[in-house]
């Protein structure tokens, strides 16, 4: 199969990635890294992501790694299969998109992955979760989601009218941040909810939601 | 209408001035004053929501986010200037890997960095030492594996001079001018080398001279 991800389910840089694929419609082969005994800290890996995280991509020669980089790259080669995710007709509409995929970026994420190292994957290695960490990062989180429900109470998406990778690339840390009792940060803002209801609500959603067991 | 670049003082806003340069897209700066908070200021809050710095006003249409802003004028005018995006899709692809390589692991260090040895002293805080040690490591690892990239690869996106290099220079800049920390580029060969060839680039050199760094030691 020409499109490789090499990652594994838990993984939410691996579901953006496969949330982006399954939106697409586009075949793929997820190759299994054995995280567990550090293969991607070691050759043949860091050979496809020398930083030694994951996913990592193939699509025939092409060789890509960054999730956010791998699903743009879907979205402009396969531009004409299956949705488009960027607001390709125009470049003012693309852009926006790509505003908001900063925002996720630059924003949305640090606080987000905090908290989800805190609350999530702690647990899993025995380390203890820090109570002051959630409570620092989820002022930030709630700060930065204010900005978002004065924009989605102007738009449905946070590209605008359309769903896009903006909306998606939220999903993989918002599918485990809303299994935690801090989920009301979500529902309490309305706007905010009706987003996180459709977005989840999407076909591709469930199905790679579905695989995310930690 | 010229375009207006809010920030020039600044790191951020830097990427979006030396794009345009290389685009040959003309600009006005309107300053901000980050140490008296401007950037805070409900005014400021309708253009940026987030409050941070650049913003860009092009007659009615507002973008910020500085990379958003860099992607937009290189496509925009892609038939002039130098070429910031590849050629083809594949080129583009491994322009956006490295892209977000710079902003996920060189630039938190780097962020870092800035404020504690830049900063700290202008907002009235104690500079955190271990915090330093530990932000000069990880931008160490970062460094050792752009090492390896640059010596098989001219550009971090291949061999051609791209945003992916670009977005790197404001930062930089300020480590191996106010930061006492030249070595950590001019220890790597190869890093060295990409550094020197892409910071004496015309454009840069422009923007260097045109707004200096607002937070010397």
């Amino acid at each position: 199969m020409a499109i490789k991800v090499h990652g594994y389910a838990m993984s939410t840089c691996t579901a953006r990635v496969l949330l982006c694929l399954s939106e697409k419609g586009l075949e793929y082969e997820v190759v299994p890294v054995d995280v567990a005994n550090g293969a991607h800290k070691q050759q043949p890996y860091l050979s496809l992501n020398p930083f030694g995280q994951i996913p990592a991509f193939e699509d025939g020669d092409v060789k890509i790694f960054e999730s956010r980089a791998i699903s743009k790259y879907l979205a402009r080669k396969y531009k004409d299969t299956g949705i488009d995710l960027l607001g390709s007709s125009s470049l003012t509409v693309s852009t926006i998109v790509d505003t908001w995929m900063e925002v996720e970026s630059h924003q949305f994420n640090s606080p987000m992955q905090a908290i989800i190292r805190q609350m999530i994957v702690n647990p899993i290695f025995g380390i203890a979760t820090d109570e002051k960490i959630i409570e620092t990062e989820l002022e930030k989180l709630g700060k930065v989601l204010d900005v978002y429900e004065e924009r989605l109470s102007k738009c449905k998406y946070l590209g605008g009218d359309f769903y896009s990778l903006a909306d998606l690339h939220h999903i993989p840390y918002l599918v485990y941040f809303m299994r935690t009792p801090k989920s009301s940060v979500i529902t309490s803002r309305p706007h905010v909810s009706a987003w996180w209801n459709d977005i989840s609500s999407r076909p591709a959603t469930v199905k790679v939601a579905e695989t995310m067991k930690v | 209408m010229v375009v207006k670049v809010y920030g020039p003082a600044y790191a951020s806003p830097k990427r979006v001035l030396v794009c345009l340069i290389e685009k040959e897209v003309e600009f006005e700066t309107v300053p901000v004053d980050l140490l008296k908070g401007e950037h805070k200021d409900p005014e400021y809050l309708k253009l940026q929501p987030f409050g941070t710095v650049p913003v860009t006003q092009d007659g009615d249409y507002t973008l910020y986010e500085s990379r958003a802003i860099m992607r937009y004028y290189a496509e925009k005018y892609k038939s002039q200037g130098t070429d910031l995006l590849g050629k083809t899709v594949e080129e583009r692809g491994l322009v956006e890997n490295w892209l977000e390589v710079e902003a996920q692991s060189y630039n938190p260090p780097m962020f870092t960095l800035t404020v504690q040895i830049m900063l700290s002293s202008k907002l009235g805080l104690p500079r955190d030492e271990n915090l330093i040690k530990e932000s000069e490591e990880k931008l160490g690892k970062v460094l050792d594996i752009y090492e390896e990239r640059l010596s098989k690869s001219k550009y971090l996106a291949g061999n051609f001079f791209s945003l992916a290099d670009l977005s790197h220079l404001p930062f930089t800049q300020y480590l191996v001018d106010h930061m006492g920390k030249e070595y950590m580029i001019k220890s790597r060969k190869h890093v060295s080398a990409w550094w020197d060839d892409i910071s004496s680039r015309p454009s840069w050199q422009k923007v260097l001279q045109l707004y200096a760094a607002p937070f010397k030691n």
